[in-house]
């Protein structure tokens, strides 16, 4: 018990990145299969990139729709960042964050798409900010934002 | 400001631009308060969604927007088009959310 309170700094750290791995990585198996889920369910709603919708010649009704999530790391996935800094390569721990991210935001997207009854986005755009500001010492963390123009045939003529 | 149109296409399929009014803009800056920073720091330790941070974040893209759209009504525009949004951390905890535009008068 001694060499647990003389080692006290050292624990916490080795608690820390336990729970950091043991939990993040539930969560974020969880969070896959919620988003394989409602990519499925969302299929309908058609998103792209292109400037310009299909057919640009009729009447349309258009309406803004956005969908951002804030993500952030976990104390595991931070500290093994740290290490593969010295080293360099690919970092699969941020990948799949980042990942998850973009999806989760692309599909808050579509969720507004078709709450408002449309089911096509044109002219998407991603961003993705760090809201941590890069300073060193603080975990990072990281906005991830899909917008674009909602439209379907005008209901009116 | 609802009956201001706001898209990110440049121009609107089937109604044409009767004038062009030129760029208008929106922008705030939000932080949140400590309480919700600490459960933040916390969810850290786990990783994940800050929920908080979201909510704050869509929050103040609404009101960036809805500043943006006041512009475009006050010189008159009915739409803005080809609108954009930037977001940037001022400082640890703070972010300016823009969004911009093009304001322009659709028959």
């Amino acid at each position: 018990m001694e060499l647990v309170f003389q080692n006290l700094d050292l624990f916490l750290f080795l608690f820390l990145l336990a729970l950091g791995f043991s939990i993040g990585r539930i969560l974020e198996l969880r969070h896959y299969r919620s988003i394989r889920q409602r990519e499925q369910s969302l299929a309908d709603i058609l998103a792209f990139t292109n400037r310009f919708p299909p057919n640009p010649v009729d009447r349309h009704d258009v309406r803004l729709v956005s969908g951002a999530v804030v993500i952030s790391s976990d104390y595991f996935k931070q500290f093994v960042a740290g290490l593969r800094n010295l080293v360099g390569g690919r970092f699969r721990g941020y990948e799949t964050l980042l990942d998850r991210a973009r999806r989760e935001a692309i599909l808050r997207m579509k969720e507004d798409a078709k709450r408002a009854g449309y089911s096509m986005i044109v002219n998407v755009k991603i961003e993705n900010t760090s809201i941590s500001g890069g300073r060193a010492g603080t975990m990072p963390s990281f906005e991830l934002l899909a917008y674009g123009t909602a439209i379907r045939p005008a209901r009116s003529a | 400001m609802s009956n201001i149109l706001v898209s990110n296409m440049e121009l609107i399929p089937g109604r044409r631009i009767t004038s062009h009014l030129g760029l208008v803009q929106g922008s705030t800056v939000r932080a949140k308060h400590a309480g919700k920073d600490i459960l933040a720091g916390l969810k850290n330790i786990v990783g994940g969604e800050l929920k908080s941070y979201t909510d704050l974040m869509q929050e103040a893209r609404e009101e960036a927007t809805m500043r943006m759209s006041q512009q475009a009504a006050s010189i008159g525009a009915n739409a803005v088009l080809n609108v954009r949004y930037t977001t940037t951390a001022v400082t640890m905890g703070a972010a300016e959310i823009l969004a911009y535009g093009t304001a322009v008068v659709l028959e």
